[in-house]
């Protein structure tokens, strides 16, 4: 078979909609009789609620419905543990999931006390005003440190303190790995993450129909048949009776796939209820404080050092910030002890964590999902390394690198996805050349820097490696069909949130059944299209569904063969498929088209052999045996205003390899977008609280996402390193752009400032022109 | 995230405004651009009774820059066509340097200079352009009309010298004084962001070359813009080498009261605006012409 | 003496006028979304930082979440429903942000289009630097703006040859 679009930069075929303004997203659902809701938040943090006056709210005009906790009655209990913790020995995990509205305590400011339905949105907020609310407020359990002390204000009453989970993983023996140690490098890291700020927040709409007995919910989720299943569950209900849809959404970044978020129980409620549609539409601000965040972890870790830079081992110990409930279960602090390990060989590994509640918003994975803790504590662990010992920076990560006659190379250790951290293909030093080549690592370390320092200007170079577990199981499914209009429609059940899966899933069908992308129609997202799936997250969808749709379409072309086959009496190594029609090969007069074939496959008359299935279409499922894992290395030249602390990125490399590329356009886009993330993430934003847990900078004026300006153009190179895990060959690169780049800004910071000759060190995460002209001046 | 309801007025006239103006007092407020007032009601920390709108209004869009520079900016005059007018490129050069760091494109199309300085945000760059340009403010009110110094009219946090029937009518700056140069400096998280420092600089020079006159004016460095006035004088009646500039810088940084922010601590934004003195005074000295 | 807290309005929005009776608190962008159903117009903040609901006032981008329903009385607007020819060929722009992948989830496309549109009908021949500065004012989540600078200089030529 000849590959026609796989690999190429094919254009996308959602781009029409989307540009002309023309695409559904949630808030475009137009429904008669339509409701809007609101949402009564809390401003606490940690307070008991002594009573609810909703009097004066009912009786203003439009107000349709107000509900508190006592008006749920059963419906009001806690939510699903969306992810359970991996069967590890000697793990505590403390399970405190979040209410639909609160009862009795509020646990973060934000979260939801009551429910107003109203005639417009405009109405809604004119009854929240109208709400009373008697707060007794109670002590806050704020900064993550404080909050792990036994003597702290305590976020789970009937826990003894805030410990959410504690869990240690060991490769070999650190401690007599130590003793062997050259040089032992010991340091504390802290990392703060952010909030995924996509540029649509979050909604849901939902229409109950009581004579056809089924519930409609137009939800932005990254995982519809997740919640699903999770809705029918709640309501009692059949899964048939119930058909979640996710629209275009734009932007998801990890967040939008937490489940159950209040609002996703309790729309479909009202709907029911009401027995009228009613539709939920989230601000920004209710989005800085309702939609999951993350944030914060501190590492005390340590690596041990033989003379020549390799690794010996690597301590660490950290507390993880978990918000006031943990529904996502430990894939964040379990993501950051991974990813750790790096692209490195480390014989011996101690690291222990401990995921602490504090009365602030619920973290779960947010695009990189504490990979970059993690990428940042051993490279930061390095870069003092190398300094110590006198080693050049990239030098030191090659000697570290595992060789590329080591894989599969086992971590032995379990990933979040409970099977053990095992890489499947790689070989990273030839990416790492390709990167110092690009950003002209060796003349700038040895001409340029100096010379621009001479002028007395403060320039600065960083370089990074990390790995990326991707792709990981359960399993993904496609249905694959051709119409008898000869256009294919596709449906998988993975949510999409800006990937290109409309173009990157059609490429793969096109390939398979000689059609063109154009002619392929994808349904994403749709539970009532495809029954079953996972979701969206940890770059899985290319691998995951990408496979599962590759097989479908293998199927469903068998089957073409094999109907055209009897069509035209003859083998079917001798049909040829292209054009949307099958040919004899070389007698084209003899051609038939996949319309007519599709015909013929599903006849209206007559008799057919026993066993025949009706239609070219075909199902399939795919589930790797574990993960895939990309790699990759970023580099950035930059240059400080040593005065103002302002910053100018000069240059920047991304070098990355995420196996078999189905669209490199789309995989350039991803890694652009990760990056500007990073960066965002490295220098501009910081989800600042105060010791009150009140978010002292919940808008997008002070939440700063970078800008065109903030944005460098990218450079990219990469290799290709196919995984044997899955038939294509993919690794997934959704979070490729954004996992390195506060360990880059650290290293390439310190570098135009001089700083470590100071004896001055960026281990914290984000930084700003503000704390680097304190850490500069030696305020740690 | 929507306003409360409120009532709007569209004046016939520029009498009919004020009239109702002084009828509603602060219940009412003037909409001109929107582009601070609307994101406040959209936040519902504000909610104003009532709404009258500038914008149906004719004749408050003036703008005219005489041969000798004075420039006069009416009520209307959105950033957008101060950005674009010749005159302002060649006589008032301080603002036109400053108007782009206010916000972006889109909002410089909607807001006004009147409608900046009237709201008086501390954090804002304009009014501190005016104290260094000894901008001239015209109230009307249905009283008549009063002219106010820059100096008197920005008074704490978004509060101004105007009552509360008044309208802040337009602006004037006076002509450049010969032998001057000026210049504008900012240090902002991002390019649009409110300044985490601003000066705005004029300085005046003897054919010698000696300072004869300083006017050094601080953004987001108190409750409202300030002026240095130790800065200044350090300056006057000497070169500015660079002595008097690090002189000047010094003084400014004691002069600043600067409310620290969750971009930049107070301590860190009395160091950008010795840094910011510094570069500015050495700028606006080689533009002097 | 009060002021009603309805009101009519009549704009052309795309060259055909509308008259709708609206509350005066209603903001443009909602009756533009909710009143005429044009949703190609988002909605990312409601305070005028995101620029996802940017729209043209007499040829001018602006904010329409920043900007009553009633503000727009009399007034024309363009949305990007409006940018598209009526068989439904791209405006060479959204061409470009075709062919350079310009977009992910394409939520802030339509707001950034319509400010790009007007800069470019100021600014016929950009480089790098002036697009970066006018996309300044509206945020993109997704993509780091690289390839909406590569569409805009690949649209320039091609518009400014029209
Ligand atoms: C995202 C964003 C970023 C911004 N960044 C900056 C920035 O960096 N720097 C900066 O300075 N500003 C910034 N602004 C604010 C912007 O400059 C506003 O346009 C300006 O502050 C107010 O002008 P306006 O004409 O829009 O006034 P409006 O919003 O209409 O009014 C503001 C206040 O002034 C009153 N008022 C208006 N006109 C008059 C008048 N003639 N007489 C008396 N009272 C009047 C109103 O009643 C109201 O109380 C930003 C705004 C946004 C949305
Ligand atoms: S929605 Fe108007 S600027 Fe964000
Ligand atoms: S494409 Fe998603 S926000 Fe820009």
């Amino acid at each position: 078979m000849e590959t026609r679009y796989v690999g190429a930069p094919v254009t996308r075929n959602e781009d029409a909609r989307l540009l002309t303004g023309r695409a559904l997203f949630i808030d475009d659902v137009k429904l008669g009789n339509l409701l809007h809701a609101a949402v009564l938040r809390s401003p606490l943090a940690h307070a008991r609620i002594r009573a609810i006056d909703t009097s004066a709210a009912r009786a203003r005009a439009g107000v349709v419905g107000i509900f508190t906790a006592a008006d749920l009655g059963a419906m009001c209990k806690p939510g699903p543990v969306v992810v359970r913790p991996p069967p590890l020995d000697g793990v505590t995990f403390n399970a405190r999931t979040q209410m639909p509205l609160v009862k009795d305590t509020v646990r973060h400011v934000g979260e939801p006390i009551a429910l107003v339905v109203a005639t417009s949105r405009y109405v809604a907020e004119d009854a929240l005003d109208d709400i009373e609310v008697d707060y007794e407020a109670l002590p806050v359990a704020a900064d993550l440190e404080a909050s792990a002390r036994a003597d702290a204000p305590r976020v789970h009453d009937d826990l003894a303190d805030n410990v959410a989970a504690h869990v240690r993983q060991t490769i070999g023996d650190y401690a007599a790995a130590a003793r062997n140690a050259a040089r032992i490098i010991k340091r504390r890291f802290s990392y703060d993450h952010g909030c995924s700020s996509p540029i649509e927040t979050r909604g849901v709409v939902a229409a109950w129909d009581a004579k056809a007995d089924r519930l409609t919910v137009w939800d932005t989720t990254q995982a519809p048949v997740f919640l699903r299943n999770g809705l029918a569950g709640v309501f009692g209900f059949s899964e048939r009776q119930v058909r979640v849809v996710a629209p275009f959404i734009g932007g998801g970044f990890g967040p939008k796939i937490m489940m159950f978020y209040p609002e996703e129980i309790l729309i479909p409620w009202a709907a029911i209820k009401l027995g009228r549609p009613v539709k939920w539409i989230e601000d920004r601000a209710e989005h800085f404080v309702a939609t999951t965040h993350e944030r914060g972890q501190i590492h005390d870790a340590e690596v041990a050092l033989a003379a020549d830079g390799r690794i010996l081992g690597v301590k660490d110990v950290f507390l993880h910030d978990t918000g006031a409930y943990d529904p996502y279960g430990l894939t964040v602090p379990i993501n950051s002890q991974c990813t750790l390990l790096g692209p490195y060989v480390v014989p011996t590994y101690d690291s222990t964590f401990t995921a602490v509640f504090t009365h602030k918003p619920i973290v779960t994975p947010y695009r990189g999902a504490g990979r970059q803790h993690g990428v940042f504590v051993i490279e930061r662990l390095l870069d003092i390394g190398a300094r110590e010992l006198g080693l050049d920076r990239a030098e030191i990560r090659r000697r570290n690198f595992i060789p590329p006659d080591a894989f599969p190379y086992d971590n032995k250790i379990i990933y979040q996805d409970f099977a053990p951290l095992r890489y499947d293909s790689g070989n990273y030093a030839p990416l790492l050349d390709k990167l110092l080549d690009a950003i002209g690592y060796e003349k700038f370390v040895r001409t340029e820097q100096p010379a621009l320092r001479a002028q007395g200007r403060h320039v600065g170079i960083g370089v990074v490696c990390y790995v990326e577990g991707t792709g990981i199981g359960p399993y993904e499914g496609a249905k694959v069909q051709v119409q008898t209009s000869g256009r294919v429609s596709l449906a998988t059940g993975v949510g999409t949130q800006g990937q290109g899966h409309y173009t990157s899933f059609a490429q793969l069908v096109a390939d398979r059944l000689g059609v063109a992308v154009g002619d392929v129609d994808v349904v994403t997202g749709d539970t009532d299209q495809f029954y079953w799936g996972a979701g969206t997250f940890a770059s899985r969808g290319a691998v995951v569904a990408g496979n599962a749709v590759d097989q479908a379409a293998g199927l469903v072309r068998a089957k073409i063969l094999r109907v055209a086959a009897e069509h035209f009496e003859c083998a079917e190594v001798d049909l040829v498929l292209g054009d949307g029609a099958v040919a004899i090969a070389g007698v084209p007069e003899r051609t038939i088209t996949l319309a007519a074939l599709a015909g013929i496959a599903n006849p209206m008359r007559g008799a057919v052999a026993l066993g025949t299935e009706p239609g070219l279409e075909a199902t399939s499922y795919f589930g790797p045996p574990s993960g895939a894992t990309a790699n990759g290395a970023h580099a950035m030249i930059v240059e400080v205003d040593p005065e103002t602390m302002m910053i100018k990125i000069l240059k920047y490399v991304v070098a990355h390899d995420c196996g078999t590329v189905i669209n490199p356009l789309i995989v350039a886009g991803q890694i652009q977008g990760g990056v500007a993330q990073g960066i965002g993430n490295a220098f501009y934003e910081q989800l600042v609280f105060d010791d009150q847990a009140q978010l002292l900078n919940g808008t997008l004026a002070d939440y700063l996402l970078p800008t065109a300006l903030e944005v460098p153009r990218l450079e990219q190179v990469d290799t290709v390193t196919p995984s044997p895990l899955n038939p294509l060959g993919i690794k997934g690169v959704g979070e490729a752009g954004a996992i390195p780049v506060g360990a880059l800004f650290a290293q390439a910071l310190e570098d135009a400032l001089e700083l470590p000759r100071r004896g001055i060190e960026l281990n914290e995460i984000p930084l700003s022109p503000n704390r680097l002209w304190e850490l500069a001046r030696g305020e740690g | 995230m929507k306003p409360a309801p409120f009532d709007y007025w569209t004046p016939e006239s520029l009498e009919h405004a004020l009239a109702l103006k002084a009828e509603h007092g602060d219940a009412a407020r003037w909409l001109a651009g929107g582009q601070s007032l609307l994101p406040a009601m959209n936040l519902r920390l504000a909610r104003p009774g009532i709404l009258i709108d500038l914008n149906p209004l004719s004749g408050l869009d003036g703008l005219t820059v005489g041969d000798a520079g004075v420039a006069r900016i009416g009520a209307l005059v959105r950033y957008r066509a101060l950005e674009r007018d010749a005159g302002i490129a060649r006589h008032q050069t301080l603002l036109a340097e400053a108007v782009p760091h206010v916000a972006h494109p889109q909002i410089r199309n909607r807001g006004t200079l009147c409608g900046n300085l009237a709201h008086a945000d501390p954090a804002s760059e304009l009014p501190a352009v005016m104290l260094a340009l000894g901008a001239r403010l015209q109230a009307r009110s249905i009283r008549g009309e009063r002219w106010i110094d820059a100096q008197d009219f920005f008074v704490d946090l978004f509060t101004t010298a105007l009552a509360p029937d008044e309208l802040l009518a337009a602006v004037e700056l006076p002509a450049p004084p010969p032998r001057s140069g000026g210049a504008f400096l900012e240090v902002a998280r991002r390019r649009g962001d409110y300044a985490m420092m601003a000066v705005a600089a004029v300085i005046e020079l003897a054919p010698d070359g000696s300072c004869t006159a300083a006017r050094l004016a601080y953004g987001n460095a108190g409750p409202s813009a300030r002026r240095a006035p130790a800065a200044e004088q350090a300056l006057v009646g000497r070169r500015i080498d660079d002595a008097a500039l690090r002189e000047a810088a010094a003084l400014a940084e004691r002069a600043v009261d600067p409310p620290g922010s969750v971009h930049a601590s107070p301590a860190f934004q009395r160091h950008l605006a010795g840094v910011l003195t510094r570069r500015a005074v050495a700028t606006a000295v080689a533009r002097v012409s | 003496m009060t002021a009603p807290k309805a009101r009519s309005v009549t704009t052309t929005v795309n060259g055909v006028r509308a008259t709708r009776t609206v509350e005066t608190r209603l903001l443009l962008c909602d009756f533009l979304r909710h009143e005429l159903d044009l949703t190609g117009t988002r909605v990312g903040c409601e305070h005028g930082a995101c620029g996802a609901c940017t729209v043209l006032l007499d040829g001018l981008p602006v904010r329409s979440c920043l900007t009553l329903a009633v503000q727009a009385d009399g007034h024309a607007i363009t949305t990007v429903e409006g940018l598209a020819a009526s068989d439904g060929t791209l405006h060479p722009l959204q061409a470009a942000f075709r062919e350079t992948h310009a977009l992910q989830c394409g939520y802030c496309t339509a707001g950034i289009l319509m400010t790009l549109v007007a800069f470019l009908a100021e600014h016929p021949t950009p480089n790098e630097a002036e697009v970066r500065a006018a996309l300044s004012g509206n945020l993109c989540r997704c993509t780091g703006y690289q390839h909406m600078v590569d569409a805009v200089l690949l649209a320039a030529p091609r518009l400014a040859g029209k």
